[in-house]
C-alpha cells in the first residue's frame, strides 16, 4: 500500500519484539544464542509440519476445495502440536545444557536460570513465528495497491500486523508458562498451553471476520500475560512494592 | 527492444504469491506506445521507472475532461478513452495538464471511426526529393497536401504512458463512479502502467551512450536503429559477387513498399498503405514469369520491395546508397526507369493515376522516357480502365522514387489510386485493415474456403497487376505480340490478401516456407519495421514471407534433395552466386499423394535496409533516416485498489505509537525486573 503502511505494519508487528530484544537480550551473548536456537527449533517444527501438509495436499485432488480447506485446518492443528512438541524438546535440551553450563562456570550455579531461558526461548519462538507470518505480507504492502479487489477487507494489512504482534507475545508467555510447568512437573500446564495455542490458531481461521479473531486473541494474550507474570516469580506484592517504591521516590525527590 | 521483444505477449507474473494475487490484476495483451528518436526529436511516450499509478477515470466526452484535469480531488488520474475520443484535441489538452494525469489508456475498438490518421499531413517531407533547392514550390506539400486527415499524434511527445488495452471497466463502475458531482469514496480503482524507455533526447545522444557501454560496469544498450531487409528479385539473375556498374546493362525497376506503422507499437497493418501495393507487384512478377521464359525482353526487370519506408525511406535510401557506392549488383546508371506501385486499393470506379516528378521532366530525355512509359500504359487500357496522366504541376507523392531522384535523374512513375490527397482515410493507423479495403467474405466460411474465395478487392487488384505486368514487359522491350498473354492470376492475389490481412497461418503460406520457420506465421500479422538485425536469418517474418513468396512466384521448383539444396555448388548446373536455393515445405494435396518439401531456385535476395546514417556514423544527418527505437526493460499494466491517505497515515501512526510504547514499557520493566520478578528461591509467601 505504500511506505506508510509498510512501516506502520512493521512497527506494529515487530515493535515489541524489537524492544524486548534490545533491552533484555542483546547485552547477554548467552541469551542471544538461546534465542536463535529457539528460533531454529521453531523453524524445524514448521518445516516438518509443512512437509506433512504439502505431501497430503499433493496426494489428494487439488480441485476439491472443501478437501483442501480441511487439509489446511488439519495441517494447522498438526503444526501447533508439533511446535509444542519441539518446545518440550527444546526444554529438555536446555536443561541438559544448563547442567553443562553450571559445570564449566566459575560459580556454583549456572549463569542463567531456567526462568530466563524460558523467556528467551519463548521469545525466540515468537520472533520466528512472527517473521514467517508477516514478512511476505509486508513486502506486498510496499506496492501501490491494497487488498480488496476480490472482496477481501481493506484492513488486511493492519489486522495481519496485530495478529502477528499478539502471536509473538503469546509465544513468549507460553514459553515461560510451559517451562515452569515442566520444572514443577505440572503436566496440566502443558496441556493447557497446547489447548490455548490450538484455540488461537483456530480463531485465526475465522478470518476475514476480524471481529471474531483479533479481540479474542488479545483477550487470551492478556490472560496469558497475567499467568506468565505470576509463574515467573511475580506477585501482586511485587507490584505494590513497585508502586510504593515509585511513590517513595516521588516523595523523596519532591 | 530486441531483448524484450519476445516477452511482449507473455504476462510478467513474477510475484505469484497469494497476497499479491489478492491485490493486483495483471492486464494481458498490453500494447504500448514506445519512444522513437531521430536526429532532432524524440517522439512517443514515456513512463517513470517505477510505473505511473493513477485513479481510473472513464472519459465520457471531451467536456468530461474537466474532472481529471481540474476538478477531481484524487489526482493523479489514469484516463480511459474510447477510441472515438482518441483525437488530437483531447490528447493535447491532456498533455498540457500532465501533472495531474498518470497516463492514458485507449480501449481497443471493434469498429473503425469515420477517419483517423495519426501520421503527419505531409509524410516524409524532409527526406523526399523536394527541398529548397529542388522544386521549392512543391516542397513541404505547398501544392498538394497528401494526407489532409493526418493529426500528427504519432509524432508528438508525451511524458506519460499511453497504452491500448481491451475494455475492462467493471472495476471503474464498482468503485469510481462520480455520482452527482461528488467525489467517489475510497478505496478507489487504480491502474499502473510500466513503459519506461531508456533513450532520451535524440539519436545522436542515445548512440553515443550506446558506445560508452564498453567502459561501464553495467553495459546496457539504450536504443537500436530501425531497419530490416529489402527483398529484391530479377527476371534474369545477377551474379552476386559482381557488384557495381555493369556495362551495357539497363534495368527496368519495379518497386513497392512493405512496411507501415501506427501510433501504438507493433500493431500496424497498412492494408491500403502498403499491402495493396506489394501484393500487386508480387502478382505482376508472377504474371511475368512464364512470358519472360518464352520471349525474354531486352532489358532485365528488377522487382524491389523496400522496408522501412514509413520512417524517412530507410530501405530505398539504403539501396540508392549501395548503388552509389558500388555495393549493389547494379548501380544508378544501370537503371533504365522505375515504376513504383503506391496505394492502389481504393480506386474510385476504375481510375488509376500516374504520378511523375515535374522537375525532373524538365529534362527532355527524362520527359521522353516518361511519356513513352505512359503511352505504353494508355495503350493497355481495358474498356473499363482509365489511366490519368497527372503530370501538369503536381509533385510526386511520398514514394521510394523520390530517393532515387535525389541521387540521379531517373525516369519514373508512381501508380496510385488518388489524384491529389490520399483516398486512404486511415493512413499509417491501426484501422488501415481489411475493412478499409472492403475485403469481405460471405458468412459461415471456414478459413480454407475463405483462402480460396475470390473477393472483389482481389479482382480489382488483379486488374492493376495485369496492367503493371504488361507495362513492365513493354517497357523492358518485350515482344509486343506476347503482351495480351500476360494476365495476373486472381487466385494468387486473393490468397495473398487473405494471408496478409486475415490469417497468416494458412495452408498456402505454410507450403511456401521452410520447415524450420513454420511457427513464424503469427496472427495478427504485423508490418512495423522494427529494429535492425544483422543477419538475414533474423529478418522480420513479413520480410521473409515476401522473400519466399517472390521465390515461389518467380522461381522454379527443382528436383534437388535437401542436402543438395543447402550445398548446390557441388552440382554442375547450379550456382549459389546466381540464385538462391530455398528448401520449402510444399503442400500435401487432398488426394493423399504427398508432395512434400522441395527445393526452389529463384533469383531472389535480401539486401540490408539499414539507414546509411548509421554506417557513416552521421547520427544527426539531415539526408538520411536517423530513426531509432528506444529499449526498455518491461512493459506491463496492472489494476488494483488504492486506499485513502487517511488509512495509511492511521496505520503509520498506530505503528509508531506501538513501537514507542513498547520501547518505554520494556525499558521500564527491564530496569525494575529485580523487583517485579523476585527470585524463585525465595518463598512466595514471605511477607514484607
Amino acid at each position: 500500500m505504500t511506505a506508510a503502511v509498510f512501516f506502520g505494519c512493521a512497527f506494529i508487528a515487530f515493535g515489541p519484539a524489537f524492544s524486548l530484544f534490545i533491552f533484555t537480550i542483546a547485552k547477554d551473548p548467552l541469551r542471544v544464542i538461546i534465542l536463535i536456537a529457539g528460533a531454529f527449533f521453531w523453524l524445524v517444527s514448521l518445516l516438518l509440519s509443512s512437509l506433512v501438509w504439502f505431501i497430503a495436499m499433493k496426494a489428494t485432488n487439488a480441485q476439491d476445495l472443501n478437501l483442501q480447506k480441511g487439509l489446511l485446518i488439519f495441517g494447522c492443528m498438526f503444526s501447533v502440536i508439533l511446535q509444542e512438541v519441539f518446545r518440550f524438546g527444546y526444554y529438555r535440551l536446555l536443561r541438559k545444557a544448563n547442567e553443562g553450563l553450571a559445570a564449566i562456570s566459575e560459580e556454583e550455579s549456572s549463569p542463567i536460570s531456567v526462568r530466563e531461558m524460558a523467556y528467551v526461548a519463548g521469545l525466540g519462538f515468537g520472533i520466528m513465528s512472527g517473521a514467517f507470518s508477516m514478512i511476505n505480507t509486508l513486502s506486498d504492502s510496499l506496492g501501490p495497491g491494497t487488498v480488496g479487489m476480490f472482496g477481501d477487507s481493506q484492513y488486511y494489512f493492519i489486522t495481519s500486523a496485530l495478529m502477528t504482534l499478539a502471536l509473538t507475545l503469546l509465544h513468549t508467555f507460553w514459553g515461560v508458562v510451559f517451562f515452569d510447568g515442566c520444572e514443577r512437573k505440572r503436566w496440566w500446564v502443558i496441556v493447557a498451553v497446547l489447548c490455548l495455542h490450538l484455540v488461537v490458531s483456530g480463531l485465526s481461521l475465522l478470518n476475514p471476520l476480524y471481529v471474531g479473531s483479533v479481540p479474542p486473541v488479545y483477550v487470551i494474550m492478556l490472560l496469558m500475560a497475567v499467568w506468565a507474570f505470576f509463574s515467573s516469580g511475580g506477585s501482586l506484592h511485587n507490584l505494590s512494592l513497585l508502586w510504593t517504591c515509585r511513590k517513595s521516590n516521588a516523595e523523596t525527590s519532591s | 527492444s530486441v531483448t524484450t521483444r519476445d516477452l511482449k505477449k507473455i504476462t510478467l507474473d513474477v510475484n505469484s504469491n497469494s497476497v499479491a494475487q489478492k491485490i493486483y490484476v495483471e492486464v494481458n495483451n498490453t500494447v504500448p506506445c514506445v519512444r522513437l528518436l531521430n536526429a532532432t526529436h524524440q517522439i512517443g511516450c514515456q513512463s517513470s521507472i517505477s510505473g505511473d499509478t493513477g485513479v481510473i477515470h472513464v472519459l465520457e466526452s471531451e467536456a468530461d475532461l474537466e474532472w481529471p484535469l481540474t476538478k477531481g480531488p484524487n489526482p493523479p488520474y489514469m484516463i480511459l478513452l474510447e477510441s472515438h475520443l482518441f483525437t488530437r484535441s483531447i490528447m493535447m489538452k491532456i498533455k498540457k495538464e500532465s501533472s495531474r494525469i498518470a497516463g492514458v489508456t485507449v480501449v481497443v475498438p471493434n469498429t473503425s471511426p469515420s477517419e483517423f490518421s495519426p501520421h503527419t499531413t505531409c509524410p516524409n517531407e524532409n527526406t523526399g526529393v523536394y527541398s529548397d533547392t529542388y522544386g521549392p514550390h512543391l516542397a513541404h506539400c505547398n501544392t498538394t497536401v497528401w494526407n489532409p486527415l493526418g493529426n500528427g499524434l504519432s509524432y508528438e511527445e508525451f511524458d506519460f504512458p499511453v497504452f491500448s488495452l481491451k475494455e475492462d471497466k467493471q472495476c471503474y463502475y464498482d468503485h469510481n463512479r462520480v455520482v452527482n458531482g461528488s467525489a467517489p469514496q475510497y478505496p478507489l480503482c487504480a491502474m499502473q502502467l510500466f513503459s519506461h524507455m531508456f533513450a532520451v533526447t535524440d539519436t545522436a545522444t542515445c548512440m553515443r551512450r550506446n558506445d560508452v557501454i564498453n567502459f561501464s560496469i553495467n553495459p546496457e544498450m539504450v536504443c537500436d536503429p530501425l531497419g530490416d531487409f529489402n527483398v529484391w528479385g530479377s527476371i534474369r539473375p545477377y551474379n552476386r559477387s559482381q557488384l557495381g556498374h555493369r556495362d551495357n546493362e539497363s534495368v527496368v525497376m519495379a518497386a513497392a513498399r512493405l512496411d507501415s506503422r501506427a501510433f501504438f507499437w507493433d500493431v500496424s497493418t497498412g492494408a491500403e498503405g502498403s499491402i495493396s501495393g506489394f501484393v500487386t507487384l508480387l502478382a505482376a512478377a508472377h504474371a511475368l514469369r512464364d512470358v519472360t521464359q518464352v520471349a525474354p525482353p531486352t532489358h532485365n526487370i528488377l522487382f524491389a520491395f523496400f522496408q522501412g519506408e514509413a520512417f524517412d525511406y530507410i530501405g530505398s535510401s539504403r539501396m540508392v546508397y549501395d548503388m552509389q557506392n558500388g555495393k549493389f549488383v547494379i548501380d544508378l546508371d544501370n537503371v533504365h526507369s522505375l515504376l513504383e506501385i503506391g496505394q492502389v486499393g481504393l480506386r474510385n470506379g476504375s481510375d488509376l493515376f500516374l504520378h511523375s516528378d515535374p522537375v525532373s521532366r524538365m529534362n527532355d530525355t527524362v520527359n521522353d522516357q516518361v511519356r513513352e512509359h505512359e503511352r505504353y500504359r494508355c495503350s493497355l487500357i481495358h474498356r473499363h480502365h482509365r489511366l490519368v496522366d497527372n503530370f501538369q504541376s503536381s509533385p510526386l507523392p511520398p514514394s521510394s522514387l523520390q530517393r532515387f531522384l535525389r541521387a540521379q535523374n531517373i525516369p519514373g512513375i508512381v501508380l496510385a489510386d488518388h489524384r491529389a490527397a490520399f483516398n486512404n482515410k486511415y493512413y499509417e493507423s491501426y484501422y488501415d485493415n481489411a475493412d478499409n479495403l472492403n475485403l469481405r467474405y460471405p458468412p459461415n466460411m471456414t478459413a480454407e474456403e475463405q483462402l480460396e474465395f475470390l473477393t472483389d478487392t482481389a479482382m480489382a487488384l488483379t486488374e492493376v497487376a495485369t496492367v503493371v505486368a504488361r507495362a513492365l514487359y513493354k517497357q523492358a522491350g518485350g515482344d509486343g505480340t506476347q503482351v495480351d498473354n500476360i494476365k495476373a492470376d486472381s487466385k494468387t492475389v486473393t490468397q495473398m490478401l487473405f494471408g496478409f490481412l486475415v490469417q497468416a497461418n494458412n495452408s498456402w503460406f505454410q507450403a511456401l516456407i521452410p520447415p524450420e520457420l513454420k511457427d513464424m506465421l503469427s496472427d495478427p500479422p504485423d508490418f512495423y519495421v522494427g529494429v535492425a538485425s544483422s543477419s538475414p536469418a533474423k529478418a522480420k517474418p513479413l520480410t521473409r514471407l515476401v522473400q519466399f513468396l517472390l521465390a515461389n512466384l518467380t522461381g522454379t521448383a527443382t528436383n534437388l534433395t535437401q542436402d543438395q539444396c543447402q550445398k548446390p555448388d557441388d552440382l554442375p548446373d547450379e550456382s549459389v552466386q546466381m540464385y538462391s536455393y530455398l528448401w520449402v515445405q510444399g503442400t500435401v494435396p487432398h488426394n493423399g499423394t504427398e508432395k512434400g518439401p522441395f527445393c526452389v531456385r529463384a533469383s531472389v535476395r535480401l539486401s540490408q535496409a539499414l539507414s546509411p546514417a548509421f554506417d557513416l556514423g552521421e547520427y544527426a544527418s539531415r539526408n538520411y533516416s536517423t530513426w531509432t527505437e528506444s529499449r526498455w526493460k518491461f512493459i506491463k499494466a496492472r489494476i488494483f485498489l488504492v486506499a485513502s491517505r487517511d488509512l495509511e497515515m492511521l496505520t503509520l501512526g498506530v505503528g509508531v505509537a506501538v513501537l514507542f510504547s513498547s520501547l518505554l514499557v520494556t525499558y521500564f520493566i527491564s530496569t525494575k525486573a529485580d523487583v517485579l520478578f523476585s527470585s524463585a528461591r525465595e518463598p512466595a509467601s514471605a511477607a514484607y
